[in-house]
C-alpha cells in the first residue's frame, strides 16, 4: 500500500487504490465512488430502503435553492397564482398609478363623482373587449366604480406586503432566540407569545382602528400630523396587525431552531469556534427558511381577507382612503341595485388570496424533501413498453 | 399439492410444523394458505429473472437485475451488497412492498403460487401469513401505542379464527420461544419498556406468529449492540432448528453472514455478481467484488493475533461496578494531548428534567501523537467523552487538560485558543454538514475564524485540505446531498485537520458508511495520522476497526471506565469480564472461525452467568 501513502494523490487515480483493496491489479468492476465523474458521484448514497431511490439523479449538480426553485416551478397551482397574482397587480398599479406616477386609466381620482352614465351599469364587453366608459360600473353618486377597485387592490396589496414583513421579522427574531437560547429567554418570550395570542385579532384591529382614528382629535395634534395619519392609515392598520400576527410563526421558528440546534453540524460550528450569532444567522437560519417562507406566504393571504374583514366591519381602511373590504361594506346596501358594486371588489379579494394560498402550498411542497412526484400508472405503463419493445428489437437485432 | 383455488370455499384446518404450538393445529385459518404442507428440504421459492425498477425522472432506473435463487425449506439465504445494491428491494418486492413508483417484474413462486403482480387482496393473505418480515429498527417497526402483546395477538387473529384468550396463549408461548425474560408480564409492556434486544425478539415472535413458510430478516441485528447481536443471532440459529421456515438473511455484515448463512447472494449494483454456498463464497471466492467485499471488512484479531505478549501487562482494570480505572502513570516529560483525572461528565439540567450523569470518575490520558481507541456499547458514555473533550458538554467534577490547558470551567472566552487545538469528526455524516453551504465553506470555517483569512488565501487552503483526503478540487462548490456517505466523512476530516489540531476526537466516523468505503476512509484517516501525528482519540463500536488504527484501548460501559491497556493486550488476553463477553460477540467473516468463537462464546456467558 505504499504508494496510497501521499495525500498528493488525485482521486481520479484512486480506482487502483480500490483494486489493491481487492487484491486485483486488473480490477473487473469498479466500486470507488470517486472514480466516477464528478456528475455522477452522487449515486452512492441514493439508495436503501425504498426511499430516495433515485433522488441523487433527480438533484444532480444543484444547490439547495435550485432544487426547491425547480419543483416550485413544477406546481401547476403555484405557477397559476402567481401568474394571476401578477397580473392583478399589473393592472391595479399601472391602471391607477403608484409611488407619485400617475396610471393609464383616465379617472385618476377615485372620489370624484361623475354623471352616471347608462343606469351605472359596467361597461365591460368581453367579445369584442371594450372598456368602455366605466367598465366595472358607477355608485349612486358616479363614482368610477374600476378606479375604486384598481385603488382598493393596491391598498389591499400594501397592507399585506407590510403585514408580512413585520410579522416575518418579529416572528422570526421572537422565535430564532427562544429556540436556539432555551432557558429562561425561551420562557419569557413564549408566555409573552401566549400573551399575544390571546388578545382576539378582530377585536384588536378594531380597538387600535379606532384609536388611530380618534387619538389625534383628543391628543389635540396638529392638522399635518392628522392629515399624515389619515393618509396613511392603510399603512398604519398594516403594522398594527402584523405587531399581533407574529405569533404563530414565532412558535413554528421556535420549534425549528429546537431541533436544529441538536444537529451535529450545529456542533461542527461550535467546535470550529463560531459564535452564537454566526451559528444563529449562517447555519440555523438558511435552514429554517422553508418553514418562514413558507408560512409567511399563508399568513399573507389570510391577512387580505382580514383587512377586508376589518374594513367591512368600519374599523379598517376609512374614506378617504378605500379598500376592496370598505368598498364591500360601503355598497352593501346596493346589492340588490347594483350588484357590480359588490361582485368586482369580492372577486378580487377572491382572486388575490386564493393566489397566495396556492403559492405557499406550492412553496411548502417544494421545500418538503419528502414531496416526490409519482408518476401516473399510464405513465408508467407506457414506459414500460417502451422498455420491452426496445428489448425485443435489441433481441431481434441480436439475431 | 393444494392449489389456492381448492381452498377458497371452506377454510382448511393448517397443519402445523412440528415446532409450531399445539393451538394453531385446531384453529381455523382465515387466510388461504398456499402450497399445503412443507418438509425440510422443499425447494418453496424459486426466483427467476426478478428485476426492479424504479420511475425516476421519466425514466426507469433499475435497482435489482435478473435475481434468480431457490430456496429450501429450513435454509438460511444470506443476501449481501453495499447500500443501493439492491438487496433489500428484490426481497421487498416479494411481497408487494415496494415503493408506488417501484415494480418489480419476472417470477417469484412460493410454492406454486406467482408472487409478483399478485392483487393486493390476495397479498393480504400471504403477508404475516405465509411470509413474514424482520425489519431492521425495532422501535420504528412496533407501534408505540400498542402494547406488544398486542401487536403479536393482532398477527394471529387476522389470520386465524381464534378467541382473544387462545390468542394471548400462543402469544406467550411464541414469546417463550424466543425467550423474552417473564412473558406473561412483558405481554403488556410497550415497546418503549423493552430494550433492543428484547424488541427485536418481540418482531422474531410476531414474524412466527403464524408458522410462515418464508422469513425475511431485513438486516434484523444491523441496529443493535454487538452483545445483543450475538445473543439475537443466537435465537434465529436455534430457531432455524425448530421451525422449517426458509430463511432470506439481508445483511451487509459479513460476520453475521459467516455466522448464519448456508448459501450467500452478493449483490452489486443491482446486479448477482456470485452465488454459491457459505464455504465457497468465504474460502474460495471468484469474483473479484467478492474479495474485495471480504478483504474490505476488518478481521477482529488480524493484527494482533500472532504476537508474543510481554509478561508485565500494562493493561488496567476496574475493581467492582462503581469504580473507574485509575490514571496510568505517563512519562512526566510529557504533556498529555488529553488528560482526564476523575472526570464526571453531565448533561446539563434541561427545564424539569434533572441533569444525567453520562460518565463517572474518568482517568484516561492520551499522549501526543497516541491513538487511543474508546470502545463500548451504545448509552455507555463514550460520546460523552468525546464531546467532552471538545468542551460541547461541561466537565462536572475532576479535572480536564487539554495540551497542557485547563479547560474544566473555563468560560466561552476564554475557549478560543482551545478550540484551535482540537478537532472532531461527527458520526453522521449527512448530519455534520450544514445542507445549505457548499462543502468548501464548512471546511473553510474554522480558518476563516481563527485565522481571518479570506479570499484567494482561504480557497487554496481548502484546496490543500481537499486533496489531502483525496477529494477534487473542484468538490468545494459542491453541496453536501451531491456527495456520496464516503465523501461527506471525508469532508468532515477534512474540517476537523483544517487547523492542524493537536488533538482529534474521531466520533464513530466510518459507522455509517458500507464497509468497502470504510475501508478507505480508515486508511485515508491512518495515513493522515502518521502525516500530521495528531493524537487522537477514536471512539467506535466496532472492535475491529479500533485494533486496526490504536495503539491503546480504553472500554467502557455503562459510564465507566472498565478496562485501558495497550491494543494486543486487550485483544488476545482481555481482564474483564465486560471486555471479554464483547469481544467473543464481535463475529468475524470466517464461517469456521465463528463457529469456535461461538462456542467460546457461549461458554463465557454459562461461566458468567449473564442474563440481559
Amino acid at each position: 500500500m505504499s504508494t496510497d501513502d501521499k495525500p498528493e494523490r488525485t482521486p481520479a487515480e484512486e480506482p487502483e487504490f480500490g483494486s489493491q483493496l481487492g487484491g486485483q491489479p486488473d480490477d473487473a468492476i469498479d466500486v470507488d465512488p470517486l472514480a466516477t465523474p464528478p456528475g455522477e458521484a452522487a449515486d452512492e448514497a441514493a439508495f436503501g430502503r425504498g426511499e430516495g431511490v433515485g433522488d441523487s439523479k433527480e438533484v444532480e449538480g444543484l444547490s439547495q435553492g435550485q432544487i426547491v426553485w425547480s419543483r416550485f416551478i413544477r406546481h401547476k397551482g403555484a405557477m397559476g397564482g402567481m401568474i394571476v397574482l401578477g397580473l392583478v397587480a399589473l393592472l391595479s398599479l399601472t391602471s391607477m398609478g403608484a409611488f407619485g406616477i400617475p396610471g393609464w386609466w383616465r379617472i385618476q381620482n377615485f372620489n370624484s363623482s361623475g354623471n352616471v352614465i347608462n343606469g351605472a351599469a359596467p361597461t365591460l364587453k368581453l367579445w369584442p373587449f371594450t372598456l368602455g366608459e366605466h367598465p366595472f360600473g358607477q355608485d349612486d353618486i358616479g363614482r368610477d366604480n374600476f378606479a375604486l377597485v384598481m385603488k382598493g387592490i393596491q391598498t389591499s396589496l400594501l397592507v399585506m406586503v407590510v403585514l408580512g414583513i413585520i410579522a416575518l421579522l418579529i416572528g422570526v427574531a421572537v422565535g430564532a432566540l427562544s429556540g436556539y437560547y432555551r432557558g429562561k429567554i425561551d420562557t419569557a418570550l413564549m408566555r409573552f407569545t401566549d400573551l399575544v395570542i390571546t388578545l382576539p385579532v378582530i377585536v384588536m384591529g378594531a380597538v387600535l382602528g379606532k384609536l388611530i382614528n380618534t387619538l389625534p382629535d383628543k391628543m389635540g395634534w396638529s392638522y399635518d400630523v392628522t392629515q399624515a395619519i389619515r393618509d396613511n392609515l392603510p399603512l398604519l392598520l398594516a403594522i398594527m396587525l402584523g405587531l399581533v400576527l407574529w405569533t404563530g410563526l414565532a412558535r413554528l421558528v421556535r420549534s425549528e431552531f429546537l431541533t436544529l440546534r441538536e444537529r451535529e453540524f450545529v456542533d461542527a460550528a461550535r467546535v470550529a469556534g463560531a459564535s452564537d450569532w454566526r451559528i444563529i444567522s449562517k447555519h440555523i437560519l438558511p435552514n429554517a427558511v422553508g418553514v418562514i417562507i413558507v408560512n409567511t406566504t399563508l399568513m399573507m393571504a389570510a391577512a387580505v381577507t382580514l383587512e377586508a374583514a376589518l374594513s367591512f366591519l368600519g374599523f379598517g381602511v376609512k374614506a378617504p382612503n378605500v379598500s376592496l373590504g370598505m368598498l364591500i361594506s360601503q355598497y352593501q346596501g346596493a346589492f340588490a341595485t347594483r350588484p357590480w358594486l359588490f361582485w368586482w371588489p369580492g372577486l378580487f379579494i377572491i382572486l388575490i388570496a386564493l393566489s397566495i394560498n396556492f403559492i405557499g402550498d406550492g412553496l411548502r411542497d417544494a421545500f418538503d424533501p419528502r414531496t416526490k412526484r409519482i408518476p401516473s400508472q399510464r405513465q408508467m405503463n407506457k414506459a414500460m413498453a417502451q422498455i420491452l419493445n426496445d428489448n425485443t428489437e435489441k433481441a431481434g437485432a441480436a439475431k | 399439492m393444494t392449489s389456492e383455488a381448492t381452498n377458497n370455499g371452506k377454510p382448511d384446518k393448517a397443519k402445523s410444523n412440528e415446532g409450531g404450538s399445539p393451538d394453531l393445529t385446531t384453529a381455523v385459518r382465515l387466510s388461504k394458505t398456499l402450497g399445503g404442507e412443507v418438509n425440510r428440504g422443499d425447494v418453496i421459492l424459486k426466483v427467476r429473472d426478478l428485476s426492479v425498477n424504479f420511475w425516476v425522472n421519466n425514466g426507469w432506473f433499475t435497482a435489482a437485475d435478473k435475481l434468480s435463487y431457490d430456496l429450501k425449506a429450513g435454509e438460511v439465504l444470506a443476501i449481501v451488497g453495499e447500500s443501493g445494491s439492491g438487496k433489500t428491494q428484490s426481497a421487498m418486492s416479494l411481497i408487494g412492498l415496494l415503493p408506488k413508483n417501484g415494480r418489480a417484474s419476472g417470477s417469484a413462486k412460493l410454492k406454486d403460487t406467482e408472487l409478483i403482480g399478485m392483487s393486493i387482496n390476495q397479498l393480504q393473505h400471504i403477508r404475516g401469513n405465509e411470509i413474514s418480515v424482520i425489519f431492521q429498527e425495532p422501535m420504528t417497526a412496533l407501534n408505540p401505542v400498542y402494547t406488544v402483546g398486542f401487536q403479536i395477538v393482532e398477527t394471529l387473529r387476522t389470520h386465524f379464527v381464534m378467541a382473544p384468550s387462545q390468542a394471548k396463549k400462543r402469544a406467550i408461548e411464541l414469546m417463550t420461544l424466543v425467550e423474552i425474560p417473564d412473558p406473561i408480564d412483558s405481554f403488556d409492556k410497550f415497546p418503549h419498556q423493552l430494550s433492543g434486544g428484547q424488541r427485536q425478539r418481540i418482531m422474531i415472535a410476531q414474524a412466527l406468529a403464524c408458522d410462515p413458510k418464508l422469513l425475511i430478516a431485513d438486516e434484523p441485528t444491523t441496529a443493535l449492540d454487538v452483545t445483543v447481536q450475538g445473543e439475537i443471532l443466537k435465537l434465529m440459529r436455534e430457531l432455524r432448528e425448530r421451525v422449517t421456515a426458509a430463511i432470506i438473511l439481508i445483511t451487509h455484515d459479513m460476520g453475521v453472514v459467516a455466522d448464519m448463512a448456508d448459501r450467500i447472494v452478493v449483490m452489486k449494483d443491482g446486479q448477482v455478481v456470485e452465488h454459491g454456498t457459505s464455504d465457497e463464497i468465504f474460502n474460495r471466492p471468484e469474483h473479484p467484488y467478492t474479495r474485495q467485499l471480504l478483504d474490505s471488512v476488518p478481521h477482529l484479531g488480524s493484527v494482533t493475533a500472532e504476537e508474543e505478549l510481554p509478561a508485565a501487562r500494562l493493561t488496567l482494570v476496574s475493581e467492582g461496578e462503581q469504580a473507574g480505572v485509575p490514571l496510568e502513570a505517563g512519562d512526566p516529560s510529557v504533556t498529555p494531548a488529553m488528560l482526564m483525572e476523575d472526570v464526571a461528565i453531565e448533561y446539563p439540567k434541561q427545564g424539569r428534567r434533572p441533569a444525567f450523569r453520562a460518565a463517572h470518575h474518568i482517568n484516561l490520558r492520551v499522549d501526543p501523537g497516541d491513538v487511543v481507541g474508546l470502545v463500548g456499547e451504545s448509552g455507555s458514555g463514550k460520546t460523552t467523552i468525546g464531546r467532552a473533550a471538545v468542551a460541547l458538554l461541561p466537565v462536572a467534577e475532576g479535572k480536564l487538560t487539554i495540551n497542557g490547558r485547563d479547560v474544566t470551567s473555563a468560560k466561552p472566552s476564554e475557549l478560543k485558543p482551545f478550540r484551535k487545538e482540537v478537532g472532531i469528526v461527527f458520526q453522521d455524516p449527512g448530519s455534520s454538514l450544514n445542507p445549505r453551504l457548499p462543502v468548501g465553506e464548512s471546511i473553510g470555517e474554522p480558518i476563516l475564524l481563527h485565522l481571518g483569512l479570506g479570499g484567494s488565501e482561504l480557497s487554496k487552503r481548502v484546496e490543500n485540505l481537499l486533496e489531502s483526503v483525496q477529494l477534487p478540487r473542484a468538490m468545494r462548490n459542491r453541496y453536501p446531498h451531491e456527495l456520496s456517505g464516503g465523501q461527506r466523512q471525508r469532508i468532515g476530516i477534512a474540517r476537523a485537520l483544517a487547523l492542524q489540531p493537536k488533538l482529534l476526537i474521531a466520533d464513530e466516523p466510518t459507522s455509517a458508511l458500507d464497509v468497502s468505503v470504510q475501508a478507505r476512509v480508515l486508511k485515508l484517516f491512518q495515513d493522515l495520522q502518521a502525516e500530521y501525528g495528531f493524537a487522537c482519540v477514536f471512539i467506535s463500536h466496532d472492535l475491529a476497526v479500533v485494533e486496526m488504527l490504536s495503539q491503546r484501548i480504553a472500554v467502557m460501559r455503562h459510564g465507566y471506565l472498565v478496562e485501558v491497556g495497550p491494543t494486543k493486550e486487550i485483544v488476545s488476553d482481555p481482564q474483564h469480564p465486560y471486555t471479554q463477553r464483547l469481544l467473543s460477540a464481535v463475529p468475524v467473516p470466517d464461517p469456521a472461525e465463528q463457529k469456535r468463537r461461538r462456542e467460546l462464546r457461549d461458554a463465557i456467558i454459562e461461566e458468567q452467568h449473564i442474563v440481559s
